[in-house]
């Protein structure tokens, strides 16, 4: 049974090419379907490798399957092969759940898109892409998805390139991650040139072994690769993509934006976990990065007025407690966060495509109110999503996120009080969201301009989306089943998704399942005493928050001091950036365009036929025609030879 | 020479020497600096004749005789009959100089190759070969010892000369001819149109009628 | 003969440079050639001069060649001359001009 790993990338390669070739022709909704089930085919191969792997023993859980030897240079060995082992299995079976899941739900949404079939082949390749970052058992295989992910976030952003600001958003999601990238690859070569091999078996089981490794060189290699998660995973200060990535379709958001590929940072550092064992300031770095992405992040959510905006700074918030976990050394809480975090978030995104589906390409948060009587599918699983991203027990985010605080406590009190602040701000704003979108008066009816300022909008005359024609002041109506089961489903494991990790044995199952790969490197667990405590704690400061959001925002959609500018401007991180990186830029570029090269450069070769041509036609006065000129210069060059002569002959 | 003192031997090949040397450069200087060219002619005659004589003094007289009859006797006179040809009246101005610099520089030049000869004349060029073509002093006759130079030590550019005068002849035939009608000559590349006479005057030189209707087998008066 | 000939050598340099200058000058092209024959004997008088001086006919018989070479020199010149000037009452060597860069 887990030889049917092969099969898990495969098959959306498969859909991939066929879709490339074939795609035009079966069209909207067919290319949809086929993507679909191709997608569903993976996620049951994900489900019988993982099985196959369950059925071995907990110490022998890691197999890898060779697919071909890629680069056989001596030295420098790299073969095309998958590594089974319980992280990689329980990445591979969320992305394929989830995103089957939101395959479904983009058959509904880009319906009527001129560029249907394109849509799917980019998703497909971007889950091919995902599942090879994760299932590769090397640092090159997994740069190949990392970098394929990068790429069809690229893409699928701009999705609507007539847009400006898409083709805008792609491109600066494509350079800020290629920033993350190069740390990337200098934490591979580093990787290379310390422990001569890039396999993760060859290079972890050395790193386990902390003599062979010295602590400043794990250091870097691991701030190396964090900044390859900054950039992937959108914290500071590569995150300022994400937001702007809102340019895309909503399914993409969810997708790759808040399942799967943000993720993909996270799961790099987990993977390398015994090098971040040993690397003590490399993980404190980690944690408090993610600590104040996280805190950061949440004041900016308070005062967007586009639905996804919120959402994806709340992304990058929860990012940043994904962080902290894995740099407090508790890498199983993070990545049971992870998992909740994808099916939540997933849910809120999904519903927000739904809701922007069912008004007409209406993005802002101010000109909705009062939908729950006209969607009331989209309000019940946006409602369960809220809570659980609220933390509020028994639904999943509360466990996970509890886990975290009780490991930033162990860590550092500052951490914990940064975790417990940002907690409160996630429950407040979501609130904020809820009472705008659902509760209050209906809004939308007023006026069918384009959103204020900050918002990224939708335009009505967007070539994709809804495919209804703008209807000025209709009534919004909920949207077909294909889009509203997802839903569905990912609300229910939103409430039930809790129990893959409850923090008692044996019902830890996550903990348990992930222990031979993180285990021996996760830090020591905190006293039941200050869990309950802090489990407490946050829960009432949560409770706070929601009811401060619901009452503030359900009466009145207009606040203005408790939306100031710089929240609203997300603390001007933007122009900053602007200023003191682009102007140098494009100052050095436009020196280099218009002084080196067109003065110099051009200036050389022109002046090399300018030079030419000079000297020939100086040159040129010589032949005047006249022979008597001419039969001068011949007595003239007599005169010289005979100088010559006369010279030698005395 | 005969029974005359040396020194008046002497006194008088100088003063052959000098006469004959006023005769030819004041005739040089006659040809470059007439305006007339029938006058430029005669003087040439007097720098031949002069030169003519310094050859006697060297005792090269068969040249001399050569000289005389070829140059002065033949050439000269072609040189005349084309003046006579061309316009003996065209009169250059010889005052004004077209060409930017060319007296100036001419006469530096000049000059300066006059003083680099002189100096080359002045070295010692005696390189002690052997004589190629036999004593020039000696008893016999200057005509006779030129004579068995030519025919023996010279004999095969004596015989690519007479091939060249048979060249010269004919070449100076072919170009003066009439224009054939069907404009095969060179001087139906002279751009004024005109083909001489006996064509119509069209100046095209590529058809091949008369003109006047006649047909023309080729050959011209 | 008791001149010395570096005197001849002389007169003949003075002949032949007489006879460029006035070639560099002139724009009648009959004169021009005219002045090419002062040229050519100025050379005759220099080989005379050497046969005397190093005792050889070579040096005689190379001016029976020069002349001859001159003769038809003149003959096919001057037919060239008529072929090409015997329409234009006043022309000059530098009427022909056309090959001007």
């Amino acid at each position: 049974m887990l030889h049917a790993a092969w099969i898990i990338p495969a098959l959306p390669l498969a859909g991939f090419t066929l879709l490339v070739l074939v795609g035009r022709k079966l069209g909207d909704p067919l290319a949809g379907w086929l993507a679909t089930v191709v997608m569903g085919g993976s996620f049951v191969a994900t489900l019988v490798t993982f099985l196959g792997l369950r059925a071995h023993s907990a110490g022998n859980r890691t197999f890898i399957q060779l697919l071909w030897n890629w680069v056989p240079v001596a030295g420098f060995k790299i073969d095309a092969a998958l590594q089974v082992d319980p992280l990689s299995i329980t990445m591979a079976l969320f992305i394929t759940g989830v995103g089957t899941l939101i395959h479904l739900y983009a058959i509904g949404y880009m319906r009527g898109d001129e560029r249907f079939a394109r849509f799917f082949v980019y998703l497909n390749l971007f889950a091919f892409s995902m599942l090879m970052l994760v299932l590769g058992d090397n640092f090159v295989l997994s740069f190949l998805g990392w970098e394929g992910v990068g790429t069809c976030s690229y893409l699928l952003i701009s999705f609507w390139f007539e847009r400006e600001r898409a083709a805008s958003a792609g491109k600066k999601a494509f350079v800020t991650n290629r920033v993350g990238d190069w740390g990337f690859m200098m934490g591979t070569f580093l990787i290379f040139s310390h422990f001569g091999s890039l396999t993760y078996t060859d290079v972890l089981t050395k790193a386990s072994v902390s003599a062979h490794v010295g602590r400043d060189t794990a250091t870097w290699i691991c701030l190396a690769l964090f900044l390859g998660a900054c950039g992937k995973s959108a914290q500071l200060p590569l995150y300022v993509w994400l937001p702007d990535a809102m340019e895309g379709p909503t399914p993409v958001s969810a997708l790759i934006h808040a399942a799967t590929m943000v993720t993909g940072g996270v799961y790099l550092l987990c993977r390398v976990s015994p090098l971040l064992s040993v690397a003590p300031g490399a993980a404190t770095t980690v944690a408090w990065v993610g600590a104040v992405t996280a805190l950061f992040a949440a004041t900016i959510a308070c005062a967007q007025d586009d639905i996804k905006r919120v959402l994806a700074y709340s992304t990058i918030s929860q990012l940043g407690y994904m962080f902290l976990a894995v740099g407090s050394g508790a890498y199983t809480a993070g990545l049971f966060h992870m998992v909740t975090h994808a099916f939540f978030k997933a849910l809120l995104f999904l519903c927000a495509g739904s809701v922007i589906h069912g008004l007409h390409d209406q993005q802002d948060m101010k000109h909705m109110g009062a939908l729950r009587k006209w969607m009331p599918i989209t309000f019940a699983t946006f409602l369960i999503g809220w809570v659980a991203i609220s933390g509020i027990p028994p639904f999943a985010g509360f466990w996970s996120k509890d886990d975290i605080l009780a490991a930033a406590w162990h860590k550092s009190w500052g951490l914990w009080l940064i975790g417990f602040v940002t907690a409160g701000l996630t429950a407040y704003y979501m609130s904020r969201q809820v009472a705008l979108v659902w509760f209050g008066k209906a809004r939308w009816g007023e006026t069918t301009q384009a959103g204020h300022g900050a918002t990224a909008h939708e335009e009505p005359t967007a070539p994709g989306g809804a495919g209804h024609e703008e209807g000025h002041g209709a009534t919004p109506h909920e949207s077909p089943l294909v889009m509203w089961l997802p839903l569905v489903v990912l609300a229910a494991l939103s409430v039930v998704g809790g129990v893959i990790n409850l923090p008692w044995h044996p019902a830890n199952f996550l903990e348990r399942w992930l222990d031979p790969v993180v285990g021996p490197y996760s830090a020591a667990s905190v006293s039941t005493g200050f869990k309950l405590f802090s489990a407490i704690a946050t829960t009432a400061l949560c409770v706070l928050g929601i009811g401060a959001g619901l009452r503030v925002w359900g009466r009145s959609p207009e606040h203005a001091t408790l939306e100031p500018a710089v929240l609203r401007n997300a603390w001007y991180v933007d122009p900053t950036y602007a200023r003191i990186i682009e102007r140098p830029g494009l100052l050095l570029s436009n020196f280099s365009a218009f002084v080196i090269d067109r003065q110099v450069i051009d200036g050389a070769v022109n002046g090399v036929g300018v030079a030419v041509r000079g000297s020939g036609r100086q040159l040129r006065r010589l032949q005047t025609g006249y022979v008597r000129n001419y039969a001068l210069g011949i007595a003239a060059g007599t005169v010289v030879i005979l100088a010559y002569v006369a010279f030698r002959a005395s | 020479m005969g029974g005359l003192p040396l020194a008046t031997t002497q006194t008088a090949d100088w003063l052959v020497f000098v006469v004959a040397s006023v005769i030819v450069l004041a005739g040089g200087l006659g040809v470059v600096l007439s305006r007339n060219p029938v006058h430029a002619a005669l003087f040439l005659v007097q720098t031949l004749f002069g030169v003519a004589v310094l050859f006697v003094a060297q005792q090269a007289h068969f040249l001399a005789a050569v000289q005389v009859i070829v140059y002065a006797g033949a050439i000269v006179v072609l040189f005349l009959f084309v003046i006579m040809l061309l316009g003996v009246d065209s009169e250059e101005h010889l005052r004004h100089e077209p060409l930017r610099g060319q007296r100036p520089t001419a006469v530096l030049i000049g000059l300066i190759g006059l003083a680099e000869i002189i100096g080359l004349a002045r070295t010692h060029w005696v390189t002690g070969v052997h004589a190629v073509g036999g004593a020039a002093d000696g008893p016999g006759a200057n005509v006779e010892k030129l004579g068995r130079s030519l025919f023996s030590t010279y004999l095969l550019a004596f015989e690519v000369t007479s091939a060249l005068l048979v060249i010269a002849v004919v070449g100076a035939v072919v170009l003066t001819r009439r224009p054939l009608l069907d404009g095969s000559d060179l001087s139906a590349t002279v751009d004024d149109g005109t083909a001489g006479d006996g064509t119509a005057g069209d100046g095209s030189a590529g058809d091949g009628t008369g003109g006047d209707g006649t047909a023309v087998s080729g050959r011209t008066s | 003969m008791s001149v010395p000939a570096p005197w001849f050598l002389t007169v003949a340099a003075v002949l032949f440079t007489i006879g460029a200058v006035g070639l560099l000058v002139r724009r009648n092209v009959l004169v021009m050639f005219m002045c090419v024959e002062l040229m050519l004997n100025a050379v005759n008088l220099t080989f005379v001069t050497f046969a005397r001086a190093l005792n050889d006919t070579g040096g005689q018989s190379l001016v029976f060649f020069v002349m001859v070479v001159a003769a038809a020199e003149v003959v096919v010149g001057l037919g060239i001359i008529v072929t090409i000037f015997r329409r234009r009452p006043s022309s000059t060597a530098d009427d022909l001009h056309a090959l001007r860069g």
